[in-house]
């Protein structure tokens, strides 16, 4: 195989990315399908903003993206009937949620780490499992839709258009993944990677470790809740099991599977993760089998990811 | 003003005392080996300095600021940095990546989600200059995780170096290493107190390398202080020789 060029490789991306809506009718796909890719993919490459890039294992992160789907669905169907509140009241109670809970964690590793990770995320599932009359309890919250956004000059009809929400998703999508990209290319993301590499040096270089975890998990966090938002809006409903363990464990599955290591990674472990998904489903209704039996295989064998298969191949 | 004054401290875990009430000044521009047998808590004592553990009893001066309290980050920033006896890099990053972020971490940029390009230029002079001193420039672009152990305990030194510190603790230097090795590692040293008045401490087991660098030297037996001296001093003292022989007897 030819060596990838980095820049030719994102450029590629973006560019796929761009036109995914006219070409995946080609492959069978269709639009909606593509805007479940990118939504998932926002959140995997958040978590991996954290595991993959600062070395830090949260089995929590659907809290945070489950704050985002109710912070949206919530403000529309009581609040405000407006897309951009919708998505402000859904980040803002992601951060601050993370600000808090991330203070109280942040001085615990490893394996402690996830588990009280995997703790207070099960305490917000259990608000919006019990607290019926507000979020409709299992049902979930439904009775809302996504509004058209009406900026001044033009009105973006993300209800009726699917390409239009696809591109409202795009556009956050590389909002949030350029600045984790620059922070990742910055000396504060350097200090990121110097404590994934080894955390006792990175103290003694005068790095004050648990609060740039802290900055690092909010950051990973407040980005996952805007994944949650747009989740939302593609499903006009949220479902309290976005905010369950399990669909953290699945955020962890597409950054292992694509790669966490390198910073596309979970955009292909995402593809790879809904596509299956939706294929497999049509199938058997044990489709989770299948992707459990993939995951396991790569990580059997590649556990460096799909992307990592690519990146050693090109290396030779 | 002494550089760095520890004051009768003592470590415990559990019954054992591994450091029992030592006490030590360093002044300015002096290099001090630690020595002493196996288990006699040169180790302990170092991580007493450097904020790694807290002693059970004593206080810690470092120029003249109370730091027996201090995290370890803290200290850096006071002017302290270290070495550890089992190599501590970035074993996955470059070697030009290591000392980049000790480089940055040095200059205040640890918060920094960018740098300019002038501020980046001073970066890169920097690097080039560590890489330089430690003779390891043609292997900036290498992996610190696949570098001879002499080259990575390089790396090491000079990401400690990198932060400018008034003092320097080095934890059994040329451990593991082979003759040659040991030769270059001894070399830098000496370079870095000779030519860059560094103040130094180190704990050492080679006797060539420390009776080679140190100006006075500390003996420590089973976690207290045997003696204290210049080189010649030391050679001479017999209890000492009594320590060191008793133990191989």
């Amino acid at each position: 195989m030819i060596k990838i060029d980095k820049r030719a490789a994102s450029a590629l991306i973006w560019l796929l990315l761009l036109t995914m809506p006219y070409w995946l009718v080609w492959v069978h796909g269709y639009t909606a399908l593509g805007t479940r890719v990118m939504v998932l993919s926002l959140a995997a490459m958040s978590l991996n903003f954290l595991l993959g890039f600062t070395g830090v294992l949260s089995f929590g992160h659907a809290a945070y993206f489950g704050l985002g789907v109710y912070g949206m669905g919530l403000t529309i169907k009581y609040l405000l009937p407006s897309t951009l509140a919708g998505m402000a009241v859904g980040v803002l109670a992601g951060f601050v949620a993370a600000a808090i809970i991330g203070a109280l964690i942040v001085r615990l590793r490893g394996v402690y780490f996830a588990m009280v990770t995997i703790a207070f995320g099960q305490v917000f599932y259990f608000i919006a499992y019990r607290w019926n009359n507000v979020t409709g309890g299992d049902d979930g919250l439904s009775g809302w839709r996504r509004v058209p956004i009406d900026l001044g000059f033009t009105r973006v009809d993300i209800l009726g258009n699917d390409k239009a929400l696809y591109y409202l998703v795009l556009l956050c999508f590389a909002v949030a993944v350029t600045i984790m990209w620059a922070l990742l290319g910055s000396p504060f993301g350097r200090t990121l990677l110097a404590i994934r590499e080894n955390e006792r040096r990175a103290r003694f270089l005068g790095i004050p470790v648990d609060r740039h975890i802290w900055l690092s998990w909010v950051i990973s966090c407040t980005f996952c809740s805007l994944a949650g938002t747009l989740y939302a809006l593609l499903n006009n409903f949220a479902d309290p099991h976005d905010l369950r363990w399990d669909q953290s464990g699945d955020f962890v599955i597409m950054a292992v599977l694509g790669g966490m290591r390198s910073f596309w990674g979970p955009l292909i472990g995402a593809a790879i993760f809904v596509v299956l998904q939706d294929y497999v489903s049509s199938q058997t209704q044990n489709w989770m089998s299948i992707i459990g039996l993939f995951f396991v295989l790569v990580v059997l064998f590649f556990p460096r990811g799909v992307l990592g298969i690519l990146r050693r191949e090109s290396a030779r | 003003m002494s550089l760095l004054r520890v004051e009768s401290v003592s470590r415990r875990f559990g019954n054992l005392v591994a450091v029992d009430t030592v006490s030590m000044v360093v002044e300015p521009g002096e290099l001090r080996a630690v020595i002493g047998p196996n288990g006699a808590g040169k180790t302990t004592f170092f991580n007493l300095i450097s904020g790694f553990l807290k002693p059970t009893a004593g206080r810690i001066r470092f120029r003249d600021e109370d730091v027996t309290d201090v995290m370890p980050a803290k200290r850096v920033w006071l002017g302290m940095a270290r070495t550890f006896q089992v190599t501590e890099i970035f074993p996955e990053l470059s070697v030009g990546e290591n000392l980049r972020i000790a480089v940055e971490v040095a200059a205040g940029y640890r918060l920094r989600p960018w740098v300019g390009r002038d501020a980046d230029a001073a970066l890169r002079a920097r690097i080039d200059e560590l890489l330089a001193m430690a003779k390891i420039a043609d292997k900036r672009h290498r992996l610190a995780g696949e570098l001879s152990h002499g080259d990575q305990r390089a790396t090491e030194i000079m990401m400690a170096l990198a932060l400018k510190p008034q003092l320097l603790l080095l934890d059994e230097p040329t451990a593991g290493m082979g003759d040659q090795e040991t030769y270059d590692i001894t070399q830098l040293i000496r370079s870095l107190h000779r030519d860059h008045k560094l103040s130094i401490v180190l704990i050492e087991h080679d006797m060539r390398v420390v009776f080679h660098l140190a100006d006075r030297i500390m003996v420590l037996a089973e976690g207290r202080m045997l003696a204290e001296g210049t080189p010649a001093e030391i050679a001479a003292n017999e209890a000492v020789q009594a320590a060191y022989l008793g133990k191989a007897a």
